[in-house]
């Protein structure tokens, strides 16, 4: 019987709920392990749980230096979607999407996944044959995608200003039905637990001070908590790829850490069933099932590690809104805060191994890494276990700048706060 | 967050551009290093804490700023001219050059 079940629940009820396991246990460190993955975020975890699953490497140590869920994985507008414009990223962004479909039963975790489409809109006839040619590009690789009229878009998203009138007038949009959102913390636990499970110990409040070295080699870590030694050390730590790279004499990486803001409003009943991104600017919204608005849009735009940002960005993220949904005007925010971005030279992430012998790095998620998790985990896992790169990851490699195989899905070279 | 051009004054951030890291030194146009060049392009400091960076007072006076700016906390500890600075010495054309 799976541990979370209709059955699990009336045996449990009839207990007075008495006998639930933690999630997963508060594991201490052992003096040494197979693989230490440095970072307890979603990719840390999903890394440990497909470790477990799929390569049978069980004797495994996520390091966590706050508690599970503190950093990006709880911060993130919990947006999955697939619809990218190069083949590398839609093949590894659609893998992803394919096990995200089965997520809920893969973890017995609900992560409340709902694909209730992304929709992009576009504000000139120009913008629009772009939006085709993604969308051909997509269903070019076997992806839903589908141009929708300003009337179709209309009847769907009630609300938004349809007129000629408006500041940005809506000439259309590229829907990917599939695409939605899932629960963020969700995923966090429930990958936690599915890792757990299989005997992988989930340290949090562990902090990495520093690298064990023998000869060139990275053969473990000290800590707040002591040494850890492994025969492999995974490090994937999104915003703080450069601290952590620092520690290990690594001074310079294709990186700069940048805040992103994200918004919640007061709760409102349900009227926008998809989520949706404005094309005249930067902004994406859509409604959690307690009915908050869950919006965002540009980075501050410059380096940063503080997870909080400026009012600028506050001010135009709530004018975009206001541009589309012009009866948003009164509407509360209720709580905003920052996650650290990593931010890549051309956009898209970095799965590889080294750059130093024993270590492996994950990071360059830019702010698109929530709907990577499972994909990042499983392709990650693979590159530790086997290695080598994973089929969907190998373009990802650190090489590919000095190679030249830069893969810019927006072809806005190396600004990192333009991706 | 407040940037004080040495010119204007305390001003808000919205009226200026960034231009990012101020530690990238443009190799020798005659380089052809690839690795030099690489670690120009792609290569970034990326500090928790002091950085230097280069902004351009946009909205304003217009001016190119080698600003020293914490990224845990975003203050600002000194801004001067770039120019007197030496730098950018990156996307800066020479006086006089053919656009």
């Amino acid at each position: 019987m799976a541990e979370y079940s209709a059955l699990s629940l009336l045996k449990n009820a009839l207990s007075g709920n008495r006998d639930w396991k933690p999630a997963w246990r508060k594991a201490s460190p052992k003096p040494s392990y197979d693989v230490v993955v440095i970072g307890g975020g979603g990719h840390g975890l999903s890394t440990a749980y497909y470790l477990a699953k799929e390569h049978g490497i069980t004797n495994v140590a996520v390091l966590e230096k706050g508690y599970l869920g503190s950093g990006n994985v709880g911060r993130n507008t919990t947006a999955v979607r697939s619809n990218y414009l190069l083949p590398q990223n839609t093949r590894f962004y659609e893998h992803s999407m394919k096990m995200w479909e089965n997520l809920s039963h893969d973890l017995n975790y609900n992560v409340m996944f709902s694909q209730r489409g992304v929709l992009n809109l576009a504000h000139t006839p120009g913008q629009l044959d772009d939006l085709a040619r993604k969308g051909n590009a997509m269903r070019h690789l076997g992806v839903d995608a589908e141009l929708m009229t300003p009337a179709q878009i209309g009847r769907r998203v009630p609300g938004l200003d349809m007129s000629r009138s408006a500041r940005f007038p809506i000439y259309g949009g590229l829907m990917q039905e599939r695409a939605g959102t899932a629960r963020h913390d969700a995923v966090a636990w429930g990958y936690a637990r599915g890792a757990d499970r299989r005997g992988v110990d989930i340290i949090e409040n562990c902090e990495v001070t520093g690298f064990l070295r023998d000869g060139d080699r990275i053969v473990g870590v000290t800590s707040n908590r002591g040494e850890i030694r492994a025969r492999k050390v995974a490090v994937a730590v999104a915003g703080s790829t450069g601290r952590v790279m620092q520690l290990a004499g690594v001074d310079k990486m294709p990186i700069e850490s940048q805040v992103l803001q994200a918004f919640v409003s007061e709760s409102l009943k349900p009227f926008l069933d998809t989520v949706l991104t404005f094309g005249m600017g930067h902004f994406y919204v859509g409604q959690s099932d307690k009915g908050g608005l869950v919006y965002g849009g540009d980075l501050d735009g410059y380096n940063s590690y503080a997870q909080r940002g400026n009012l600028p960005i506050v001010e135009e993220v709530m004018s975009e809104m206001v541009a589309l949904f012009p009866s948003l005007a009164p509407v509360r925010v209720l709580r905003s805060w920052g996650g650290v971005c990593d931010m890549s030279m051309d956009g898209s992430p970095i799965i590889t191994t080294g750059p130093l012998p024993g270590m492996y790095l994950n990071c360059g998620w830019c702010y698109g890494g929530f709907k990577a998790t499972p994909a990042s985990g499983f392709c990650f896992a693979h590159t530790i276990a086997r290695d080598a790169p994973h089929e969907l990851s190998a373009p990802f490699t650190l090489d590919r700048f000095s190679r030249g195989a830069v893969i810019d899905d927006k072809g806005q070279g190396p600004t990192p706060r333009l991706h | 967050m407040l940037i004080t051009c040495p010119y204007c004054g305390p001003r808000d951030v919205s009226e200026f551009a960034y231009q990012g890291d101020g530690n990238r030194k443009r190799p020798d146009p005659a380089s052809t290093d690839p690795e030099t060049w690489n670690a120009y392009v792609y290569d970034r400091l990326n500090p928790a804490g002091a950085h230097n960076e280069i902004w351009q007072h946009a909205g304003g006076c217009r001016a190119h700023l080698a600003v020293v700016r914490d990224t845990l906390t975003h203050e600002v500890s000194s801004v001067r001219f770039a120019r007197e600075h030496g730098a950018p010495t990156h996307g800066r054309r020479k006086s006089g050059a053919k656009a």
